[in-house]
């Protein structure tokens, strides 16, 4: 143990603030908003750890990332062996500390959190891997000796690549398959570059191949070869089913058709991976610029659409949502920099039809009031229409962010494996084995759009289970 | 990358290419189709198969030079490569001894029907190959549509070459000569494809269209596609890109198509007038070197 100080002392440092972008300059471009500690920030941040015995912040992490040793290591300065000790169980600390939720997770569970305010583990865990990619001495866990087994992974999101990195550090031979043309599934899609960089994706992808990670892109398991080739023609002695769930759902209200309205993947996918705002790059998208734009739903894909829409140049972006803002599943960092932006937040707001210009373009949209009833299933409060409520929000771009089901295509060719009636894949929640031997599925595919450490941490599931079928052969 | 083997104009502004990918010309069955990017910072486009060859692992796709990414695309020549292409992609035709199936092209629209042509033959239908143009330039593939046809009819709007008029004239006449029609076919420009939809509906004959919407990953992810069959939202992606004539909504089809198109115009200005300035430049170095 490393800090000089005594835990009354330690207990009188404030949690240290992320520098940001100003809002007013920040809604207008891509650049990140989180602007990162430096050194004296970060260790002071640090100096807060009580250290104590209990880790109840390693037991909220999905993938159990030694959240009191790493930070030990940066009260001592070391911060090359900090990010050593992350990478140990999290092949991605630079994602993760930007995207994860740790108000559920390490940050929820910090002691100091019942008192005060926690620790900051997701800004020093970005700290460190940052410090550690521009000081360019990537500490790479070591590879055990070649097994001459091969593991496909179908997808390359949080969740393939979690269990890439793993099994690839057991000795077995991983090659990642890849849908787009760039890797890195919703992170690459899906997240915005003012949220994270894709430049940082990129380098954890390259760290992953020098690691001895295979990646090939422009492959759709299911379309240009399936999972019974890959195992019975192609020699793959496992596969790990990681295909997020891809297939948007729309509101099936009226003027769903109209130019100008968009599923967030589509709206998302056009703007994050084809660059559709920049001049260099061909890939159209709606001209918002001036115009008012909604963004349906209240997940962190609605607040990425939204202030993506801001940056773009919206004239308004409003978020409609149809429970209250304490229901919002988005993290709370997300709700609080987009309202800093100019967001507006239209809450028990429940569309009823998008509404048509007259020559098929997006004009407005229909909404109704709502007010919260008995809790449902998802044990949040149910919103009920309220009555005679019905106003017109304006509108030229809506943008449905209401979730996804699960992608077929792999489902679809690989008739001995069992989906559930949502079309999800059915895995055993430790193994993660599906109904197929050799097959594993784990991340959005099992469970329906989560979050990408949820999903790194079934890579991390699947990459143990996987490991021990490759060496025992048991299933 | 993906190496282009062979190059050539058949039709002004239309260019035939075969393209190496061997893993896609194993697999790929006749109404597939793959998305390409020509090269960084470019969009994806779906392209149809027109053909393949597995033994040599290539693929044929026939572009229509419409917009900046299809004209950059006409430019290359044999030797040259693609940046990115993905597929089959989509689901393949359904191919039934229907009896008398009709195929009808118009325009590039004969380049995506050749390849369902071709199995509706294999299949022992009785192929009765409809292929129009605006005129004589823009009919393609006409022998190739002869060898695997019954009977091959031509048409032109403008009487430049066979017969004058459209191929739902030809469809018609064949419909009042008393043929009996068991399947129909028909890809090609959205108005096309509506007006066969509308002369076979009255006969009660299946009849299939292969839609066009804008796409951006074509694995169902985005929902661009979206099209409406029979009142439902059906990705063409990967619910079609076939679907029942009778069936589809061609004016929300042709009014989404239209979404981008000042961007399109704008981009394709760009290219053409970047494109002219290189042509100016390079004849003003050749008389500057006095060549």
């Amino acid at each position: 143990m490393s800090n000089p100080l005594s835990p009354k002392a330690r207990m009188q440092i404030p949690r240290q603030a992320m520098p940001e972008q100003e809002a007013a300059e920040r809604s207008h471009n891509f650049e990140e908003v989180n602007l990162g500690l430096d050194d004296a920030i970060a260790r002071q941040e640090a100096l807060r750890c009580l250290q104590c015995t209990s880790q109840h912040c390693f037991n909220g992490c999905p993938v159990g990332v030694k959240v009191r040793e790493f930070i030990d290591l940066v009260v001592e300065g070391d911060y090359l062996a900090a990010a050593a000790k992350i990478r140990e169980d999290n092949v991605l600390p630079a994602i993760t500390g930007r995207v994860c939720p740790q108000e559920e997770q390490c940050e929820g569970r910090c002691v100091l959190a019942k008192k005060g305010e926690p620790v900051a583990v997701g800004y020093l865990e970005r700290f460190v891997a940052d410090y550690e990619r521009t000081h360019g001495q990537v500490g790479l866990p070591p590879r055990a000796a070649p097994t001459g087994r091969k593991v496909a992974i179908i997808g390359s999101g949080p969740a393939g690549l979690s269990a890439a990195g793993d099994l690839v550090q057991k000795g077995h031979e991983v090659v990642v398959m890849e849908a787009l043309h760039e890797i890195g599934g919703v992170l690459v899609y899906g997240i915005p570059q003012f949220r994270l960089p894709k430049e940082i994706v990129r380098q954890e992808v390259d760290n992953m191949r020098k690691m001895g990670v295979e990646f090939r892109t422009n492959v759709v398991v299911g379309k240009s070869v399936t999972v019974d080739e890959l195992m019975n023609e192609e020699g793959y002695h496992a596969v790990f089913v990681a295909t997020g769930a891809g297939l948007p759902i729309f509101l099936n209200i009226p003027g769903e058709h109209l130019c100008g309205v968009y599923s967030a993947n589509e709206f998302l996918t056009r703007v994050n991976l084809m660059k559709a705002y920049r001049e260099d790059h061909d890939q159209p998208v709606f001209d918002c610029r001036g115009k008012d734009v909604v963004v349906v739903g209240g997940g962190n894909t609605a607040l990425d659409a939204v202030r993506t829409s801001l940056r773009i140049g919206a004239r308004t972006a409003s978020i409609l949502y149809r429970r209250s803002a304490a229901e919002m599943p988005a993290r709370a960092e997300e709700v609080k920099h987009a309202r800093e932006e100019g967001v507006q937040m239209l809450m028990l707001t429940n569309p009823v039809e998008f509404i048509d210009d007259g020559k098929g373009w997006l004009d407005g949209v229909r909404c109704q009031k709502m007010e919260l009833g008995e809790p449902d299933a998802s044990g949040r409060r149910r919103p009920m229409p309220v009555a005679g409520s019905e106003f017109v929000v304006p509108a030229s771009m809506a943008i449905i962010a209401v979730g996804n089901r699960g992608n077929p295509l792999v489902q679809a060719t690989t008739p001995d494996l069992a989906t559930n009636k949502k079309g999800y894949i059915t895995a055993d929640d430790d193994t993660l084995k599906t109904s197929k031997r050799g097959v594993f599925a784990g991340g959005d595919i099992v469970t329906g759009g989560a979050t990408v450490i949820l999903a790194m941490g079934a890579g991390r599931k699947a990459a143990r289970a996987i490991h021990h079928f490759l060496e025992t052969g048991e299933w | 990358m993906y190496k282009i083997t062979e190059a050539r104009f058949l039709a002004p502004q239309v260019k035939r290419f075969r393209i190496t990918a061997p893993d896609i010309a194993r697999r790929r069955k006749a109404g597939q189709f793959v998305i390409l990017r020509v090269q960084e910072g470019g969009e994806r486009i779906p392209l149809t198969i027109a053909d393949s060859d597995p033994g040599e692992g290539t693929i044929t796709l026939i572009v229509q030079g419409v917009g900046k990414t299809t004209r950059m695309l006409n430019q290359k020549e044999a030797g040259d490569a693609i940046l990115d292409l993905v597929g089959p992609l989509g689901k393949p035709s359904d191919i039934e001894p229907y009896g008398t199936a009709v195929v009808i092209g118009g325009g590039l629209g004969t380049a995506i029907a050749y390849p369902t042509a071709k199995a509706l033959k294999q299949a022992g239908n009785h192929v009765i190959s409809i292929i129009g143009g605006r005129s004589r330039e823009f009919v393609i593939l006409e022998d190739e549509m002869r060898a695997i046809s019954d009977e091959v009819f031509v048409t032109t709007d403008d009487g430049s070459y066979a017969e004058k008029g459209f191929v739902t004239d030809r469809l018609n006449a064949l419909i009042e000569g008393g043929r009996k029609l068991d399947f129909v076919l028909a890809i090609g420009p959205i108005p096309m494809m509506r007006a066969v939809a509308e002369v076979t509906r009255p006969h009660g004959i299946h009849t299939v269209v292969s839609l066009n919407p804008i796409m951006v990953d074509g694995t169902g992810m985005c929902g661009g596609c979206r099209v409406l069959v029979g009142g439902e939202s059906q990705f063409a992606c990967v619910d079609g890109p076939e679907f029942d004539a009778h069936q589809v909504d061609f004016r929300t089809l042709s009014t989404r198509n239209a979404m981008y198109r000042e961007r399109e115009k704008a981009s394709l200005d760009a290219f053409e007038d970047h494109e002219c300035k290189m042509m100016k430049m390079a004849e003003a170095a050749e008389k500057g070197a006095g060549v």
